[in-house]
């Protein structure tokens, strides 16, 4: 471009050009900077230094907070219930959306009553469904228990034993979330094109081979995501848990308690120690930060093991 | 395109009515033609329902609010939470003495309420739980929890009992052994539990010792759990009592299997601190035999009592404090008495008539007035509590339901695990 009197506006316009896209998205950074980031960054301070929750805080100690925890039994019980629940709820919990979305994706009288019932679980307040799930499942005098013994069964100690425990607290969580992510598979299964299905449909392909070698593996996108959120999710769950007893420590065992509860009672609870709760927020976090990865490689290959379809179609089936 | 305007003049509309109703409501405290509004934080049930509508009755520019916590353990976290964030707790805010000790270690952070118009009007002991080292008094004294037996009548009569208050109380003796045999005479015949709950007898025994978890002479320090020999013995008789020997009802307090056995003939007797009288006429609703005998195993025992603090954050002290000391007075105390049985720990309300004649409909109109003031008398220890007092009686609480309750470990199994539950406290 030859250098004229206008190479000052040629500049500003190039700089309008280039900055703009950064400058659109400068808001959300902006905010998940100080609402996100900065905690994050904070909290990792707090843990490396003697605080409590009302003295404050006490000095740097280094790593002590992490080798404290890490020495605490308690804390590996939390690990182990939080993933014995996340286990429970969300292998479950994705294997029942991606069906009842398929059962949705169908001509169904009323579509939009029933894809939008699924929905009603979510919007109940989950303090409210751990409550009535509370009353429900409760050792002596709950609604399950009444059943089975009615039938002649033994009553279960839904608060008892820990794997009940875990299994009562899993349908809550599945209770509220199924909905959810049904309608995100819903909508992502709505996206295929249907001349892919009745390309399928033509080659020879029965109805449960064209869902899991069309279907399945052209929503690997949504699979992921509803995956990794419920990761996220499921490593970090609190209100059913912490509402399933009118103490909510987890249990006189703490055969309930989850790392997010555990991090609670060390910070407000009987030790009032906040450097220890941000170090167990930290473990956490990384915890978290590892498992969404393992779930995203295991995602992207289980759902390519039937890839040899969407590459054919997708280059534009022409029929 | 007509259509399309007026949906969207509609649309706009209704939006705009839902903010304008949204928005209307207003939580400044100064507003309102110069009133002041208070905000009282409780919790379980403290009798202020009538008392805050009179107050406002005579202070026409005070509106005062309660905020109800279903739980002393809840409104311990909602205070602690709070306090530390430096912002959002009550004017005035209900604290529970097993839980004082933890907050005086941040006084600074709460009023000092010392002021000539309450100078003794409290028992010794209760006033001296609510006094800094410095000389300060934070809180004011509201109730205290002398402990009676509750009964109920018509299960004892079933066993063959007596059912009048004064042989109950003769049978009863005044030994724990006393009772607990009782007990197993009443089980032994009728199948039926007899206490509800091991860790409430355990809050009856603990509350009898003078140090239970911390020494004082001389000077405070804490009793390594494993060297607890009191407090091993104590966690000893409650397993024989409740495992062994079957008494107990199995149940955890305040949950919703121990709610739902006061309407299943659960349990036939249940310790029963003043305040306890409000809560089990509330769950206990259309069953008829309950009442209440004067006396108590091991002589007397205090369970609880609360206290009333103004945080130093709030907007409105001085006008907190007016409040505090109103609700506190002598009279109204014996009011809230009335309405849900927490017990005076004014000195002069422990002496007056008006309390004295108080009967309790529900409990078989019993003089609860001067059965709750005898067992006061009888009352001889007062336990010292320190800030990890909370965190050590949870542990032995928990030892305890875990045997009694979940059924999830033997007794040593369950006391090793507060020993070493303990020991990360550290």
């Amino acid at each position: 471009m030859p250098r004229d009197a206008t190479s000052f506006r040629h500049t500003l316009n190039r700089w309008d050009v280039k900055s703009a896209p950064y400058l659109y998205v400068a808001p959300f950074f902006i905010i998940f900077g100080i609402v996100g980031l900065f905690p994050l960054v904070y909290t990792a301070y707090v843990s490396v230094h003697e605080w409590g929750l009302i003295t404050g805080n006490q000095g740097f100690i280094g790593f002590e907070n992490y080798s404290d925890v890490l020495a605490q039994e308690r804390f590996w019980q939390a690990m182990r219930n939080t993933f014995s629940i996340f286990l429970l709820s969300t292998i479950p919990q994705l294997i029942l959306a991606i069906w009842i979305a398929a059962v949705l994706d169908a001509n169904l009288r009323a579509k939009t009553f029933w894809r939008m019932g699924v929905l009603v679980p979510y919007v109940v307040a989950p303090v409210a469904v751990g409550l009535i799930f509370n009353q429900m499942f409760a050792d002596k005098s709950g609604f399950f228990n009444a059943v089975l013994t009615s039938v002649g069964m033994d009553p279960i100690g839904w608060h008892s034993d820990p794997f009940f425990a875990h299994m009562a607290i899993a349908s809550m969580v599945n209770f509220r979330w199924t909905g959810y992510n049904t309608v995100i598979l819903l909508a992502a299964m709505q996206a295929i094109p249907r001349d892919l299905i009745e390309a399928a449909v033509v080659d020879g392909a029965n109805r449960v081979q064209r869902f899991f070698r069309v279907t399945v593996p052209l929503l690997r996108p949504t699979i992921i995501f509803v995956v990794i959120t419920s990761t996220i999710g499921g490593l970090q769950i609190f209100d059913e848990p912490r509402m399933f007893d009118q103490i909510g420590l987890g249990g006189s065992d703490r055969q309930y308690m989850t790392v997010t509860m555990y991090l609670y009672e060390l910070g407000w609870g009987s030790q009032r120690d906040f450097g220890r709760a941000a170090a167990v927020a930290w473990i956490l976090f990384l915890v978290i930060v590892l498992i969404a990865v393992v779930n995203l490689a295991l995602t992207r290959r289980i759902a390519d093991s039937g890839a040899h379809v969407p590459e054919r179609a997708g280059k534009g089936v022409q029929s | 395109m007509r259509a399309k305007v007026m949906i969207s003049a509609t649309a706009v509309a209704a939006m705009l009515t839902l903010v304008a109703g949204c928005g209307a409501d207003s939580t400044d405290n100064e507003g309102e033609d110069g009133k002041v509004t208070l905000t009282v934080a409780t919790f379980n049930e403290f009798g202020y329902d009538d008392l805050l509508d009179e107050y406002m009755d005579l202070n026409p520019d005070v509106i005062v609010k309660e905020k109800k916590a279903a739980t002393s353990d809840e409104a311990r976290e909602n205070f602690m939470t709070k306090l530390a964030a430096g912002s959002g707790l009550s004017d005035i805010e209900g604290v529970e003495v097993d839980w004082l000790p933890e907050i005086m270690e941040s006084s600074d952070l709460l009023t000092d309420l010392t002021s000539d118009e309450v100078e003794g009007r409290w028992l010794d002991w209760k006033a001296a739980q609510a006094t800094t080292g410095d000389g300060a008094l934070i809180g004011y004294g509201t109730d205290i929890g002398p402990e009676g037996v509750c009964y109920r009548s018509d299960l004892f009569k079933k066993a063959g009992l007596p059912t009048d208050r004064e042989e109950v109380a003769a049978a009863m003796g005044s030994t724990w052994d006393d009772y607990f045999a009782m007990g197993k005479e009443f089980t032994g015949k009728t199948g039926t539990p007899w206490f509800d709950s091991a860790d409430a007898i355990f809050q009856g025994m603990v509350n009898q010792q003078a140090n239970p978890f911390s020494s004082t002479e001389p000077e405070e320090t804490l009793i390594p759990l494993d060297e607890n020999t009191e407090i091993k013995a104590i966690y000893d008789t409650i397993i024989q009592a409740s495992t062994t020997d079957d008494l107990s009802a199995n149940l955890q307090q305040w949950s919703t299997d121990w709610q739902q056995a006061f309407q299943n003939d659960g349990f036939a007797t249940m310790l029963c601190p003043g305040w306890m009288l409000g809560v089990i006429e509330g769950n206990a609703e259309g069953v008829e035999g309950w009442d209440i005998a004067n006396t108590f195993p091991g002589g007397g025992g205090n369970w609880g009592g609360s206290f009333l603090t103004v945080p130093a954050q709030g907007d409105n002290v001085e006008e907190a404090q007016k409040l505090a000391a109103w609700l506190t007075a002598p009279e109204q105390q014996i009011k809230a008495f009335k309405a849900k049985g927490t017990f005076p720990s004014q000195v002069e309300g422990l002496t007056s008539p008006d309390l004295l004649g108080v009967t309790n409909a529900f409990f078989n109109d019993a003089p609860t007035g001067e059965i709750l003031a005898e067992r006061a008398k009888a009352v001889t220890v007062v336990p010292f509590k320190g800030p990890s007092y909370f965190a050590y009686r949870q542990a032995v609480t928990d030892a305890i339901n875990r045997v009694d309750v979940d059924e999830s470990a033997t007794p040593d199994e369950s006391w090793e695990q507060a020993i070493s539950d303990v020991a990360a406290l550290m």
